[in-house]
């Protein structure tokens, strides 16, 4: 087996002994056999960084950082976990908020955290394409937003996925606008749900918002750093190094009812209207919930 | 009747590995290799025939030779090699004269493969992290390379539709590492500092240059028609590649690194061509399940492959390398072809 292995090794030391006279020729090239089916191929790699760009070292040093940010200062409060299951893929989808969104690591960080699966975050590839945060964004989980990689992780490898259905216009939105669900994109979301055979899991996110409050938005410069957005925070006020972090908000995550299609998942199209309708219900439903998680929220700082 | 082969680009690296590859089966009963240059390697039955880059003499060749199968290898993908008017021809003008000849009344052609690569897919920031072969790329073609190779698969798709009967295999390899092989990856990873974009580290995929032999061999021997992408398996952050090799990297700027990299092609360093930084900037994966599931068997993984490059490069460096003191003389090859005094039925050696 280990000569199979490293036939390249055995080739150039029989090259090297080869008298090295002007009339020497290379060891004629052979092809070696094919290794047997079930033999493991050697994969000697030095680090941990999935085919996801994620390296379990990041990431758990991450949960470390994040944890007491997430217990401590938004001091999240989950309502309905259980119906997110324990198993098999599943989309999750969530409104969107706030300049630099909390939302997104709270509810990565709480179901890994509460039911001990990893949450694949898609976002926009504006992330990838920013050096540093490109590269530390995908080593702790996060995924750039393709309809072939959504696919692939809720069907071939029965992930949990969590997707944004507004994008950057929900965190891009300012506070007078906030808890007004944006549109939900063309439902992209849905169809990749349908196609995967997977059920959809809302998430109605409280105090997001209230985090990073975006008071106006100066796109010359969004358009110059070629960013979605340029926010300006209420954030800022307290420095550059206060305009990071975000507001003590506590927030508080419902979970909906699973919606499970009752369709043939692999279809190379599915109804456009259906996807739509779909779309749309689904965003009435986060909107009520949010409608009525305000209607319970008796202080933005304490819920 | 065994298969009558021809290979494009013998004087190649993949054309002379092919060449000494198909020699090795007994099926094959003719080889002949085009290419404006001598061949560079030794071969037992190989008939050489010297030819322009767009293969004037193509028709004639398959008319008089009977050709079943042609290996179409001598597609440029490093662009570092030659000026983009010279790729240009080779890729595009000689794939359609290529294509033209084997298409042409009263062909024997049956079995093509051509020798694609991944760049077609490009490579940017909204890239699905495994491009399938139904996949269209993102973003429109910015390198000549990438154009070329598009419109080369254009003839090829043209070809297969109007050519029911012709089995016509297009392989898209992803970028090839190996002990024998110099690209500008090879090369890189043998600098005291291995180029690299700050701020990035993207995930790269490669295939052994075994791996790219057996695939073409395959798919001439298997006769499978359509798109296959060929990669090992994995991918592996250009970081753990440096690590691998025990390199440690010198950062190029992520903004216009095109400019900073010109000095060190001024200088003779290495050529990093504009196709390569994109891929040193975001990476590029290609799903290579669809070749493996019609039955193709991988010798490599990607991490398998650099380790591989890497432990012949420290051999290399210690014993000195193979001595490739090979030159093609004409009147000794068709004296061991074609002169009567030579006992044919006798295994050479």
């Amino acid at each position: 087996m280990a000569g199979d292995e490293r036939p390249q090794a055995a080739e150039a030391a029989e090259g090297a002994k080869v008298p090295r006279t002007a009339t020497a020729e290379i060891v004629p090239f052979r092809l070696p056999p094919v290794a047997d089916e079930q033999a493991e191929l050697d994969d000697p790699r030095p680090g941990d960084v999935d085919e996801w760009g994620r390296s379990e070292r990041v990431r758990a040093a991450v949960r470390q950082a994040y944890d007491p940010v997430y217990t401590r200062w938004f001091r999240a409060h989950w309502e309905g976990l259980e119906k997110i299951p324990t198993e098999g893929g599943a989309l999750l989808v969530s409104n969107h908020a706030g300049a630099i969104p909390a939302d997104a690591p709270t509810i990565m960080h709480g179901v890994e955290k509460e039911l001990g699966r990893p949450v694949y975050g898609l976002a926009d590839h504006f992330f990838k394409n920013t050096p540093v945060v490109g590269t530390l964004w995908a080593r702790g989980g996060g995924v750039v937003a393709h309809p072939d990689n959504a696919y692939r992780l809720l069907r071939e490898q029965q992930q949990l996925v969590l997707v944004f259905p507004e994008g950057s216009k929900g965190p891009g939105k300012t506070y007078n606008e906030r808890y007004r669900l944006r549109r939900f994109g063309r439902g992209g979301f849905v169809e990749i749900a349908m196609r995967a055979g997977v059920p959809i899991i809302p998430i109605a996110v409280v105090g997001s918002e209230e985090t990073m409050p975006i008071l106006f938005k100066v796109p010359s410069l969004a358009r110059i750093l070629g960013a979605p957005y340029f926010p300006v925070t209420a954030n800022m006020a307290f420095g550059p190094l206060g305009a990071m972090i975000p507001f003590p908000a506590k927030i508080t995550l419902r979970v909906l009812d699973p919606i499970t299609f009752d369709v043939a998942p692999d279809q190379p199209r599915y109804s456009r209207s259906r996807i739509m309708d779909e779309s749309e219900a689904i965003r009435q439903q986060i909107q009520e919930a949010l409608f009525d998680l305000l209607r319970r929220r008796r202080s933005v700082w304490f819920g | 009747m065994g298969r009558r082969v021809l290979i494009t680009g013998l004087a190649t690296f993949w054309g002379g590995r092919l060449a000494q590859a198909l020699e090795a089966d007994p099926d094959v009963e003719v080889i002949i290799g085009l290419d404006t240059r001598q061949p560079r390697v030794k071969l037992e039955r190989t008939e050489y025939v010297r030819s322009d880059e767009n293969y004037s003499i193509l028709s004639r060749i398959v008319r008089a030779t009977g050709i079943d199968t042609i290996a179409h290898t001598f597609l440029v993908v490093d662009s570092t090699q030659m000026s983009s008017r010279t790729m240009h021809e080779i890729n595009v003008i000689g794939t359609m004269n290529l294509l033209a000849a084997a298409s042409a009344s009263g062909s024997t052609v049956r079995t093509i493969a051509v020798k694609s690569s991944a760049y077609v897919y490009g490579a940017s920031a909204a890239d699905p992290y495994w491009f399938r072969e139904t996949d269209r790329r993102v973003g429109s073609p910015r390198t000549k390379v990438e154009r070329s190779l598009l419109e080369v698969e254009g003839f090829v798709r043209d070809f297969a539709r109007d050519n029911p009967h012709v089995c016509l295999t297009l392989l898209r390899f992803s970028n090839v590492i190996g002990p024998d092989l110099t690209t500008p990856i090879t090369t890189m990873l043998q600098l005291p500092l291995v180029p690299k974009v700050a701020g990035y580290d993207p995930r790269i995929q490669l295939v052994h240059e075994e791996d790219v032999v057996a695939a073409i061999m395959f798919a001439l021997r298997q006769r499978v028609p359509g798109i296959f992408n060929v990669a090992g398996d994995g991918q592996v952050p250009w970081s753990e590649i440096m690590a691998l090799a025990g390199k440690r990297g010198i950062p190029f700027p992520p903004f216009a690194t095109g400019l900073a990299v010109e000095p060190m092609r001024r200088l003779g360093l290495v050529d990093l061509p504009p196709e390569l930084v994109t891929l040193l900037t975001y990476g590029r994966g290609i799903d290579n399940r669809r070749f493996k599931e019609a039955g193709f068997g991988y010798r490599y993984t990607t991490a398998g492959a650099v380790d591989a490059f890497v432990q012949a490069l420290r051999l290399r460096n210690t014993v000195g390398g193979p001595d490739l003191g090979y030159r093609y003389e004409e009147d000794v090859e068709k004296f061991f072809r074609h002169s009567p005094a030579v006992l044919r039925d006798r295994p050479s050696d």
